[in-house]
């Protein structure tokens, strides 16, 4: 026998237009809002805790001020190195056919999932005093990288050009070649092509590229321990100064977070246009 | 020296292979035309240097381009060409005026100096009103102007166009069609035109080749390819009938069956019989006039309404598309299936060797 429900009124237009049976069962609904909440909770209880009263006056002392502003510049050159160094071979990987490409690829993408601190222990292999190239260093020109801010630069930028890399060389990818064919037929030579019409086009992937890259090296902690250790003002970046004030000043641990978090979002707003209507228009 | 465009050449991409050569002189306008995949953008490519011939070689006014002979090949960027691309690709981060400047800088001009040649063949082109805005912003005949201008900016030896109409709607097409004529006939250079639509190919072109598979079929001026088209798709191209045959002087025994009488050229051997659709007359009797001398039955298989007349599909021996007026149609109340009989005056059969 068939069981009767209520409709309200909205449900009712919502079904004649044509959007089908939309609520959601319990087994799904449930386990789904317990991931909402498990997401959700740590970063509302960051705000929640956070002393507000006296934000100002925390964020403002030289500590906090020495990490946040080591972070702002060590991250910024990190990701402009990243761009410089990292658009050519993302071109390189794009548009040539040199022979073992798969595999430079395959390594070029392996900072993406290796955890950060292997990639501190590695680069302190290479660069360390002792280490591969490092030692040279040393001896020929009495350079030393590790625990300078230059060796955060470094692990910043191991971790972070990956990102731009993958960015930039699927937009390359997807490019319409025919602009370039265009350009060619009309006297520019490859690197003419290259700067005023593939660069150009490539634009709004090689910003989103340089975002993603920027916030990851920001959040950079592993690697840069590792290799760069954690002196207030030479090498202790944000994520380490929240890790150590932790014990020591847990509102300046909160607030500092609360600042990364806030940057996070607006990396995500600044974005959404590239990720969050995926999601809405499919 | 040899002045002009010289292409004798084989060019392979894939399974496919163009297999060409052609010739066109200072101001000429070479047409090519030929169905999808017949090779006529390959022909291009291969001129302006995207791809490299497999055999034979490219010249304009003497210079050689490309010859797989020797292996010479001038670049892309290094060739005397102007490129018109069917789908335009216009700078789209660029102005129409730095657009079309493009090639001037390309070719080592100043920004200033560039801008001021962009804007001379803008106001040519009578689009000087356009210079500051972006190709996104462009009507399709606007943009179409626009490549043309961008190409003649860099001052080429050689045009190129690519089936240069094939983007606009009817209307604006016509319009644009008579504009690029004009351009054409100033241009100083040999001109390659590619395209499928053959009223583009009769107006634009002094000359035309037919390409099919990747072969010439057919060469000529375009109003003897009208009259005497070489294969199956440049008649149905002009609209034509076309019948393969052997002649024996006055008659002509079809290969497909049936004869027609013709007018007597002495001519022998295999022929072609081309015949118009309009030429053909319609009867439910048999047309007693001695001046006719070619009647044959049939059965209509078909009737489809073109702008001012009806064209029936005729089968018989032989069987031939005729045109005929929509009152005509009424009066002799023609359907499928209905036998009629055919007529043909053998003045309006064209007959050459095939």
């Amino acid at each position: 026998m068939a069981r009767p429900t209520t409709l309200r009124p909205a449900e009712r237009a919502r079904r004649a237009a044509g959007g089908g049976q939309r609520s959601a069962p319990g087994v799904i609904l449930v386990p789904a809002l317990i991931a909402l909440a498990f997401l959700l909770i740590p970063l509302g209880g960051l705000i929640i805790r956070a002393p507000w009263t006296h934000a100002w006056e925390i964020l403002t002392r030289d500590d906090a001020l020495d990490a946040l502003r080591l972070s702002l510049w060590t991250t910024t050159l990190a990701t402009g190195i990243s761009i410089v160094l990292g658009v050519p071979l993302a071109w390189l990987l794009a548009r040539t056919d040199l022979p073992g490409l798969r595999w430079v690829r395959a390594l070029v993408t392996l900072p993406l999932v290796l955890p950060p601190v292997v990639g501190g222990v590695a680069l302190l292999l290479a660069f360390g005093r002792n280490g591969l190239l490092g030692r040279y260093l040393d001896q020929w020109f009495g350079i030393t990288l590790p625990f300078t801010p230059a060796a955060v630069i470094m692990a910043q930028t191991f971790v972070a050009m990956p990102f731009l890399i993958i960015t930039v060389e699927g937009a390359l990818r997807s490019a319409d070649a025919g602009y370039e064919e265009a350009a060619a037929t009309l006297g520019a030579g490859r690197l003419t092509v290259f700067r005023r019409v593939t660069l150009p086009l490539l634009a709004p992937s090689l910003i989103a590229g340089a975002v993603l890259c920027w916030a990851r090296a920001l959040g950079e902690f592993g690697a840069t321990i590792t290799f760069a250790g954690s002196f207030p003002g030479r090498t202790q970046t944000m994520p380490i100064s929240v890790y150590y004030a932790l014990e020591s000043d847990p509102d300046a641990a909160i607030l500092l977070s609360l600042v990364m978090l806030l940057v996070s979002v607006l990396v995500l707003v600044g974005l959404r246009d590239r990720w969050l209507r995926v999601g809405a228009s499919s | 020296m040899n002045a002009g465009l010289d292409v004798q050449a084989v060019v392979r991409r894939g399974d496919f292979d163009l297999d060409i050569d052609v010739h066109a002189a200072p101001g000429e306008v070479l047409g090519v035309l030929g169905p999808n995949g017949s090779g006529k953008s390959t022909l291009l490519q291969a001129v302006a240097g995207l791809v490299p011939v497999a055999g034979g070689r490219i010249a304009v006014d003497g210079q050689v381009l490309d010859d797989a002979e020797s292996g010479r090949f001038v670049e892309v960027a290094a060739r005397p060409v102007g490129y018109v691309f069917q789908d335009y690709r216009l700078f789209p981060h660029l102005s129409v005026r730095d657009n079309v400047a493009f090639a001037p800088r390309a070719r080592g001009a100043k920004r200033s100096l560039a801008r001021q040649v962009a804007q001379s063949w803008l106001d040519r082109l009578g689009l000087g009103q356009f210079a500051d805005r972006r190709p996104q912003d462009l009507s399709g005949g606007q943009a179409q102007r626009v490549a043309l201008a961008r190409a003649l900016a860099g001052e080429p030896a050689l045009l190129l166009l690519d089936e240069p109409l094939a983007a606009l709607d009817a209307r604006t097409r016509l319009e644009v069609q008579a504009e690029l004529k004009r351009h054409l006939a100033e241009f100083a250079g040999p001109s390659l035109l590619v395209t499928h639509d053959p009223l583009e190919a009769l107006v634009l072109a002094d000359r035309l080749v037919v390409l099919e598979e990747g072969r010439a079929v057919q060469r000529g001026t375009p109003a003897e390819v009208a009259r005497r088209p070489a294969t199956a798709y440049v008649a149905a191209l002009v609209g034509l009938n076309l019948y393969a045959g052997q002649a024996a002087g006055d008659h002509v025994e079809l290969d497909g069956g049936g004869r027609f009488v013709v007018p007597d050229h002495g001519q022998v051997g295999s022929v072609l019989v081309a015949l118009r659709p309009s030429a053909v007359v319609v009867g439910r009797h048999r047309l007693d006039e001695a001046s006719v001398r070619n009647v044959w039955p049939a059965r209509v298989r078909g009737l489809s309404l073109l702008a001012d007349r009806v064209r029936l599909d005729v089968v018989g021996r032989p069987s031939a598309l005729v045109d005929v007026t929509p009152a005509a149609v009424a009066e002799l109340g023609i359907a499928v299936g209905q036998e009629v009989w055919l007529s043909a005056k053998a003045l309006d059969l064209e007959v050459y060797p095939r």
